[in-house]
């Protein structure tokens, strides 16, 4: 396989290029050279600045977060405050309710206590006047009823006195006079 | 193995393999340990890119991120989670090592999905050598932390003593084992990918098939992204597990 490559240029490879024991001291040196470099570089500069960063970012979450813990403790207080004073607030309201309804009720009492006692007075006075008229329809009844059956009696030809006339109707009339 | 076969009578050339050619930066001259190769060049550039992402991605160092920075963050909290969930709260001390292993990796993976770029990650050299330096510190800092009884890992006191022995002998087969597929997974999978969008780029010159071979090429591209990332993940979680044996070797 080897006899091969003699045709080709010195440029390519002769078997593997890996198994080329010659470049072996080479790439052992310059690996040595750049793992120490980028070991220098990670270790000296790298490293430490992205942890110190990260730190820092670690700091400044904790630190907001704990601000935010106590902001959120103060608008908790706010919120508790709020709701007493709301709750006051109904307090101090129904009482000025009940008050208000406690007068109210007291005046509408009152008042109805006049308007019945007016009521009252107007009812009597009105019994009064309507016994009086009554009683005057009474007596007019009475004098029609006589003079109708001195009509009647006279109609019929009979004669009597006014007297006896007089005393038969009211007789008959004795239930309603009064 | 070949890297190149030429196929008689249809004209077509592979070179799968060439991608993976360590070459000098300058010149064609030999290869010391200190030339300058492709490989110098694209480990910086991983240098680079992590620079980007973790240093200059940063440098607002805002608490409300922007983007840049939200991609170092993410990577850097992905990392760390990872280790502290894996190795536990005493591994994050090792957390920059790990860091910096992902970090190479995972940079030079993405490199490596670049048209024309080489990927270092698929040299066996680079991976064995991360590999191993994870499984020596992982042994070292074992005996260092807990003495002798590190041995203890391989004694499992949970099961029957008589299994124990063969039990031993099956989990110090399995450590010592541990840096070579640590290392192979890696470097297999990165150079398999490569090798294959190569070999479909080959048939591409076919006018007849090359439609196919494109959108193969596309559905493998996107394997290889995902690959490229779980291969990152994988080497720096069996690391994390490793660590965690150093530190707790009484399962």
């Amino acid at each position: 396989m080897a006899n091969q490559t003699d045709s080709h240029g010195a440029a390519e490879a002769a078997g593997m290029p890996q198994l080329e024991f010659s470049t072996f001291p080479n790439q052992i040196f310059w690996l040595a050279v750049a793992l120490v470099i980028i070991y220098m570089i990670l270790s000296r500069i790298a490293l430490p600045r992205v942890a110190s960063v990260l730190a820092e970012r670690r700091g400044v979450i904790t630190g907001d977060i704990a601000a935010a813990e106590d902001l959120r403790r103060k608008a908790e207080d706010a919120e508790a405050a709020y709701n007493r004073a709301l709750a006051d607030a109904r307090a101090e309201a129904a009482r000025i309710v009940a008050e208000a309804k406690a007068e109210i009720q007291a005046d509408l009492d009152a008042a109805m206590e006049t308007a019945d006692a007016e009521i009252a007075a107007k009812v009597a006075e009105s019994e009064k006047a309507i016994a009086g008229i009554r009683a005057s329809a009474f007596g007019n009844v009475e004098t029609i009823a006589r003079s109708v059956a001195a009509e009647i009696v006279e109609a019929m030809d009979a004669t009597s006195d006014e007297r006896v006339i007089r005393d038969a109707v009211s007789a008959r009339m004795g239930g309603l006079g009064g | 193995m070949a890297s190149e076969a030429q196929a008689e009578g249809t004209g077509l050339v592979f070179h799968p393999m060439d991608q993976f050619i360590v070459k000098p930066l300058f010149g064609d001259g030999p290869i010391h340990w200190y030339t300058p190769t492709n490989v110098t060049l694209w480990m910086f550039l991983a240098i680079v890119v992590i620079t980007l992402t973790l240093v200059v991605g940063t440098r607002g160092r805002a608490v409300v991120p922007s983007r840049s920075q939200s991609v170092a963050e993410l990577a850097y909290g992905f990392v760390y989670r990872m280790v502290e969930d894996v190795a536990g709260k005493d591994g994050l001390r090792y957390f920059p090592y790990i860091m910096t292993l992902f970090m190479f990796i995972v940079c030079s993976n993405f490199l490596g999905l670049l048209p024309m770029s080489f990927t270092t990650t698929s040299h066996i050299a680079v991976t064995g050598v991360m590999a191993a330096a994870v499984f020596l510190g992982v042994t070292v800092l074992g005996f260092a932390l807990h003495g002798v009884s590190f041995l203890k890992l391989f004694w499992i006191g949970a099961a029957p003593l008589a299994l124990r022995p063969v039990l031993a002998v099956i989990e110090i087969i399995s450590y010592f084992v541990r840096p070579v597929s640590h290392s192979i997974r890696l470097a297999g999978n990165m150079m398999a990918g490569h090798a294959v969008i190569k070999v479909f780029a080959t048939f591409a010159a076919v006018a007849v098939i090359s439609p196919l071979s494109i959108l193969a090429i596309t559905a493998i591209y996107a394997l290889e992204t995902l690959v490229s990332f779980i291969q990152a993940y994988v080497f720096a979680i069996l690391t994390c597990v490793y660590l965690r044996d150093a530190l707790h070797p009484h399962h």
